[in-house]
């Protein structure tokens, strides 16, 4: 007798519900495992980093004695002159009376950020008027003390501290200061104000920010009209032959070219060749624009392509002409995935510190950059150099810089899916 | 009425002053090895369109073997035959889509008003304006009712004023009888109207450009039947002012909407004629045994 389908079938359908479930248990650990490893390195660097948005204040009376002062001090250059750090020294010196000796003094001198008698100047630079009084100050403490303040617990044994940067009397200066209500650790503006400094506490992002907005904004506005007019002639208007087939391949290959290669031809033709300033984000930009126009190119193809040809139709039906199908009819329904790419290539641009280490980039760069020719440096360099840095204070900076990056990029795919839904159209 | 014969032999003799094989003579050419002769009566005083001896190729591939029809003015010409059979692709010469298909070539002469549409004086955006199309699936542009309308007319210069373009949209969808049901929401979207509605926003779509022949490729294809019905009433209201011409796969829709009726088989047109005489004594053995249903 012939077995009927339905029981030829049990034996094997077991096997087939286990193979669907054993699949969805591998698509779950895989999910887990990539879960895990980023919420890994979420915990590090954000652990490292969020300290580095704190920093430490030393609360001085500073004596402005009009003798410290030229006499001519209505004009701001006369102000530049004064000797600040000298008046820092005499408050740090006043409130420690009984230090005397000389490597004590300078011990003592360490505790105060080389920059704070900039703050100082800046200071009575705004306000002349205060000269001659003495005024309660807020300084920047140096990276050292910083780091003391806020990783030592109060109550530490005297063999962890053995392996503090600070000696003991320093340290005994500081526990005074504390219980005097002079030291305090308040938000880091500095860190978003203030370029690159050799001192970490000195240290910003602001200069590397800056410079990376520019060096997107010459990328953007190169790489997207570029990109995607060259997507739309290729994918609309140009004939199918030889010729756009190796154009094809060629902008295929240029993706997968590794970017420091594209640095290189920056630095051979741009800057070499073109004269571009060198470590402008003008330099930059063209770079960039180069790495990302293979990007814009292949995913705005992409999307012009899913455009369905029913709607190429309807128009040329009526009696479009080409460019009025493509330009009131399909480039519209690509537009959001042609965003969407743009933004994905801008994000890895924003990303890219190799090429950009080429066209001197990554130079020590201390002022705010003012404009598209001014030497700068960009966001991923300016952690490639903190990184490399041998003081603590720069290790949680490289932390926290990494953390802006990442909200930044993180502040891009979000715009990327809203411009998406915004615009998309459904039919 | 002339007789078959008589008809026959008017074909083959046009055929060879306009540089026809020789071989093609006689009506009974029954296998479909070689060239089959078209039976019936291609021609109609007055043509609007005029097609000799049109090839279409798909690369290697000959899609329409050695066509030649005459559409009259203000008639309705259905055009039927086994799925396959070229009836689409010989309805996109007549406006040039197939312009849009890269390995397509088309060769032969197709004639609008005595001027012939694929000589290089011929623009073919103007050629679109005249010969308006409708397609198998409804294919509203993304847009509102009213943009959808407009837009013709609009690329067209046909109007000055947002007046007089207001009064083309709503003349345009009175006529393609949608105007009661979509008055209130003309800034909705097109795409968020049912499947006939579609159809009819895509038919008020094209008259708007107020062409001279409307081409409509399976316009009920992907309809229920009361939005068929409607749609075939319409046909039979815009036939008074435009030619149609209408492929389709349902034999009583052409019996229905149509006064001539074309049958192509595999590439090549078999018989046209009186869609009545075709329905009711069709005269070559291929289009009997595909309207009685032996193949297709």
């Amino acid at each position: 007798m012939e077995q009927r389908t339905v029981d030829l079938m049990q034996k094997r359908l077991k096997r087939r519900y286990a193979a669907e479930r054993r699949f969805q248990w591998y698509g779950k650990i895989s999910i887990l495992i990539a879960l895990t490893f980023l919420l890994l390195m979420f915990i590090n660097i954000v652990g490292k980093g969020h300290h580095a948005f704190l920093q430490t204040h030393i609360r001085l009376t500073v004596d402005l004695e009009s003798d410290a002062f030229p006499a001519e001090t209505s004009s701001t250059n006369a102000l530049y002159t004064a000797d600040y750090s000298g008046l820092i020294k005499k408050a740090l010196r006043k409130q420690f009376p009984e230090v005397t000796k000389r490597g004590d003094k300078r011990a003592l001198y360490q505790l105060i950020s080389p920059g704070a008698g900039y703050q100082l100047r800046d200071r009575i630079v705004a306000e002349p008027a205060l000269i001659g009084q003495a005024i309660e100050l807020w300084l920047t403490a140096d990276d050292d003390v910083d780091m003391y303040v806020k990783y030592t617990p109060r109550d530490m044994s005297e063999s962890e501290s053995s392996t503090q940067r600070l000696s003991e009397k320093q340290r005994g200066w500081l526990e005074q200061l504390r219980s005097e209500g002079r030291l305090k650790t308040q938000f880091n503006t500095a860190f978003f104000t203030a370029g690159d400094s050799r001192e970490p506490e000195l240290a910003g992002i602001w200069g590397a920010l800056v410079g990376s907005f520019f060096t997107l904004l010459v990328t953007l506005c190169l790489s997207f009209p570029i990109g995607v007019g060259a997507a739309i002639y290729l994918e609309e208007f140009a004939p199918k032959n030889k010729w756009t087939d190796v154009i094809e391949v060629n902008v295929n290959n240029l993706a997968a070219v590794p970017s420091i290669v594209f640095g290189l031809l920056g630095l051979a033709v741009f800057i070499n060749f073109f004269g571009v300033p060198r470590s402008a984000p003008i330099a930059g930009g063209f770079v960039l624009t180069l790495m990302t126009l293979p990007v814009i190119i292949i995913s705005s193809r992409a999307v012009l392509k899913a455009v369905p040809p029913s709607i190429r139709e309807a128009a040329l039906g009526i009696g479009a002409s080409k460019v009025q199908m493509v330009f009131s009819h399909v480039v519209p329904l690509a537009l959001p995935g042609m965003l969407t790419g743009t933004i994905i290539g801008m994000g890895r641009a924003l990303g890219e510190t190799a090429p950009l280490l080429m066209i001197g980039m990554m130079a020590f760069v201390v002022d705010i950059p003012a404009g598209l020719f001014d030497s700068s440096t960009a966001l991923p360099v300016q952690i490639y150099l903190w990184a490399d840095s041998p003081e603590r204070g720069f290790e949680e900076r490289t932390s926290a810089a990494i953390m802006v990056l990442l909200a930044f990029l993180v502040v891009m795919n979000a715009a990327a899916v809203y411009l998406r839904k915004r615009f998309e159209r459904k039919w | 009425m002339k007789s078959a014969e008589d008809t026959a032999m008017k074909i083959s003799k046009k055929q060879a002053a306009s540089g026809g094989p020789a071989s093609r003579q006689g009506n009974d050419t029954l296998t479909l090895e070689g060239a089959i002769e078209t039976v019936g009566d291609i021609t109609v005083e007055n043509p609007r369109i005029q097609c000799r001896n049109v090839n279409v190729f798909y690369g290697d591939k000959q899609a329409i073997k050695n066509v030649s029809i005459e559409i009259g003015r203000n008639e309705v010409i259905a055009m039927i035959g086994p799925s396959g059979c070229g009836k689409s692709t010989f309805l996109r010469c007549l406006n040039r889509m197939n312009d849009i298909i890269e390995s397509c070539v088309v060769s032969g002469d197709i004639q609008l008003d005595e001027k012939d549409i694929y000589s290089k004086a011929t623009d073919v955006v103007t050629l679109r304006a005249q010969v308006g199309m409708v397609f198998q699936r409804p294919n509203p542009f993304p847009k509102s009712i009213y943009e959808n309308v407009a837009y013709g007319p609009r690329i067209h210069g046909l109007v000055d004023s947002k007046i007089d373009l207001d009064e083309v949209v709503e003349t345009s969808l009175r006529k393609a009888g949608l105007w009661d049901e979509v008055k209130d929401r003309l800034q909705q979207p097109g795409t968020g109207l049912s499947g006939g509605q579609q159809q009819r926003l895509c038919i008020a779509r094209t008259i708007a450009v107020r062409p001279e022949v409307i081409l409509m490729d399976e316009p009920c294809s992907a309809l229920d039947p009361i939005a068929t019905a409607k749609i075939e009433e319409l046909m039979d209201e815009l036939s008074e002012n435009y030619t149609i011409v209408i492929v389709t796969h349902s034999m009583q829709q052409a019996a229905r909407v149509s006064q001539r009726t074309a049958y192509f088989h595999l590439g090549e047109l078999v018989e046209v004629n009186d869609t009545r005489r075709i329905f009711t004594n069709p005269q070559h053995r291929l289009t009997e045994g595909y309207i009685t249903g032996r193949f297709g």
